[in-house]
């Protein structure tokens, strides 16, 4: 049997939030569970998708995978690496794309790709060629390329993120809310290079959203995440049929979630 | 290719990116440039004013050397301490951080980046304000010892590497404050060195504090090397010292850059916002 994409075992994450007291140099902590025993593992070429309402531990555990937090317990394995003790190896096969485009605002797509390429070791005339390709078929405008970034509406300074986590070819894309912000067709857009980078380049994707349709579109398997916990994990099929046969109505992945998590998502949400 | 040649092709990465920063943030360049222009100017008229506070008759030349040698090895040191120190604090504010974190490149090789920008980005600045402000006065290097100024100039930029690697710590630590405290590091560096006067006018137990800061003897050799023509040789111990305890600086720096890095990443400090 191969080494599956990603293994997580038991894997546990508490930070420590400070709060200033009243009185000068008093502070109050408190105690912030992000992530508690959560165990999941990913096989090679899967689209696995994380569900669940902001502040409910997706983001940590990306960051996590993406060796910019350390667990408390447990361990994280990619591709056989373990994520705390061979990073340089795990850095080398994962890409991120985040939901805050987060780029060097002055510099053009361009200029923010070319950084990306180089830190990645990629040769530059090469990298520039593959960065025309995935703008181009990301639907963005060849004139855009040269101008700032900051001068580029939301959807399209998202476009340019997920252009970089392509970049490089990733065999495991970390895909944190991809599409928010993003227009119809452009979210369309997005959806189908995914599928189409999981065909060509045999990546494993793993995708946090909050667009429940997006979810249903896109993965093999769907894990519904709560207070840091996994209250759910099966395909988008196996989830909705078990919500299905305890109402009796046919059920949608809002259902699905509803039911599991006992509220809206947007409740949810207001509640954070 | 060879292993070295692909880290010093990574390392190409954060030179670029920082002449993309200097091409993009123009005016700030000119402003800042003007600043330490006029700062020089002003730090070296005091020289030139000196026969008329005091009413004695002094060697006004050596005095506008003497100050105007301080103020540019303190231009070029703290470009070399800024920017090394900043490479955080930049990715922090841009947001960029957590993907250059990312990436597989290793802090040395980060590092070097920053390094070998800093250093042309140093001298290219220091040259530029010595030129206007010697167009000022008249100065008098016939018999100045320039080739040991500039090997004494690199030795001291070692230890300055080494110092911004710890202070670059500290916008990693504190997110919201760490850039503020490097510069109060630097005026800490800025007192006890000599930079505007001998370290021996300073109370004693700072110029012990003093023998400690490689800027000192940078300053002190420098002054010796441009005022009195001091021979390269005699300097070598200088330079050989600065280079040995710039390294040091930097294996110490590299070593708790990496705990600390491990720290942020135990408390979830790399995140943009903190």
């Amino acid at each position: 049997m191969s080494t599956p994409a990603l293994e997580i075992k038991q894997v546990s994450k508490v930070f420590i939030k400070k709060e200033r007291a009243k009185r000068f140099l008093n502070t109050k902590k408190e105690k912030v569970v992000a992530l508690s025993g959560i165990s999941m593992s990913v096989s090679r070429r899967e689209i696995f998708g994380v569900l669940g309402p902001n502040g409910s531990g997706k983001s940590t555990l990306i960051r996590l995978l993406s060796t910019l937090l350390l667990p408390d317990s447990g361990t994280i394995h990619i591709f056989g690496h373990d994520v705390e003790k061979e990073p340089f190896a795990v850095k080398r096969l994962i890409n991120r794309v985040s939901v805050d485009a987060a780029f060097f605002k002055k510099f053009s797509p361009l200029e923010n790709l070319a950084y990306a390429a180089r830190l990645y070791g990629m040769p530059i005339r090469q990298a520039r060629e593959k960065m025309r390709k995935i703008m181009l078929r990301l639907g963005l405008k060849e004139e855009t390329f040269t101008s700032p970034m900051e001068n580029m509406s939301r959807g399209m300074q998202q476009k340019v993120a997920v252009a970089r986590g392509f970049l490089t070819s990733p065999t495991l894309l970390l895909l944190d809310e991809p599409t928010t912000g993003l227009d119809p067709y452009s979210k369309r857009d997005v959806q189908a290079f995914v599928r189409e980078i999981r065909e060509a380049h045999r990546a494993t994707i793993l995708l946090t959203t909050h667009d429940m349709e997006e979810a249903d579109r896109l993965c093999d398997r769907i894990a519904i995440i709560d207070e840091g916990k996994i209250i759910a994990l099966d395909t988008p099929q196996g989830l909705k049929r078990s919500v299905s046969r305890r109402n009796g109505q046919d059920a949608t992945l809002e259902d699905v979630f509803i039911e599991l998590t006992g509220k809206k998502m947007e409740e949810k949400e207001q509640d954070k | 290719m060879n292993p070295f040649m692909k880290e010093m092709r990574v390392a190409y990465a954060f030179i670029e990116r920082n002449i993309n920063l200097i091409k993009r943030y123009w005016g700030w360049e000119v402003v800042w440039l003007i600043y330490s222009l006029v700062n020089s100017l002003a730090v070296t008229y005091i020289g030139a004013g000196m026969e008329k506070i005091t009413g004695q008759t002094l060697d006004t030349q050596y005095l506008i050397t003497y100050l105007l040698v301080g103020t540019l090895i303190w231009s070029y040191l703290s470009v070399i301490f800024y920017s090394i120190s900043e490479m955080i604090a930049w990715e922090r504010w841009e947001g960029t951080i957590e993907y250059t974190f990312m990436a597989p490149v290793s802090r040395a090789t980060h590092l070097v980046g920053t390094t070998l920008f800093a250093i042309i980005y140093g001298i290219l600045r220091t040259l530029v304000i010595l030129i206007i402000v010697a167009s000022f006065f008249n100065l008098d290097l016939a018999g100045a010892n320039l080739p040991g100024a500039v090997l004494l100039l690199l030795a001291g930029s070692v230890s300055f590497v080494g110092l911004g690697i710890v202070a670059a710590v500290l916008p990693l630590l504190y997110p919201e404050r760490g850039a503020q405290m490097t510069n109060a590091a630097a005026a800490i560096l800025l007192l006890i060195s000599g930079v505007y006067y001998p370290v021996e006018t300073l109370p004693a137990w700072l110029q012990v504090v003093s023998s400690a800061s490689p800027a000192t003897y940078v300053i002190k050799g420098m002054r010796g090397c441009l005022l009195h023509g001091q021979s390269t040789r005699s300097l070598l111990s200088i330079v050989f010292i600065l280079i040995a305890a710039g390294t040091a600086v930097i294996m110490v720096g590299l070593f708790i850059f990496g705990r600390v890095e491990r720290y942020a990443k135990r408390t979830g400090r790399l995140k943009r916002s903190g």
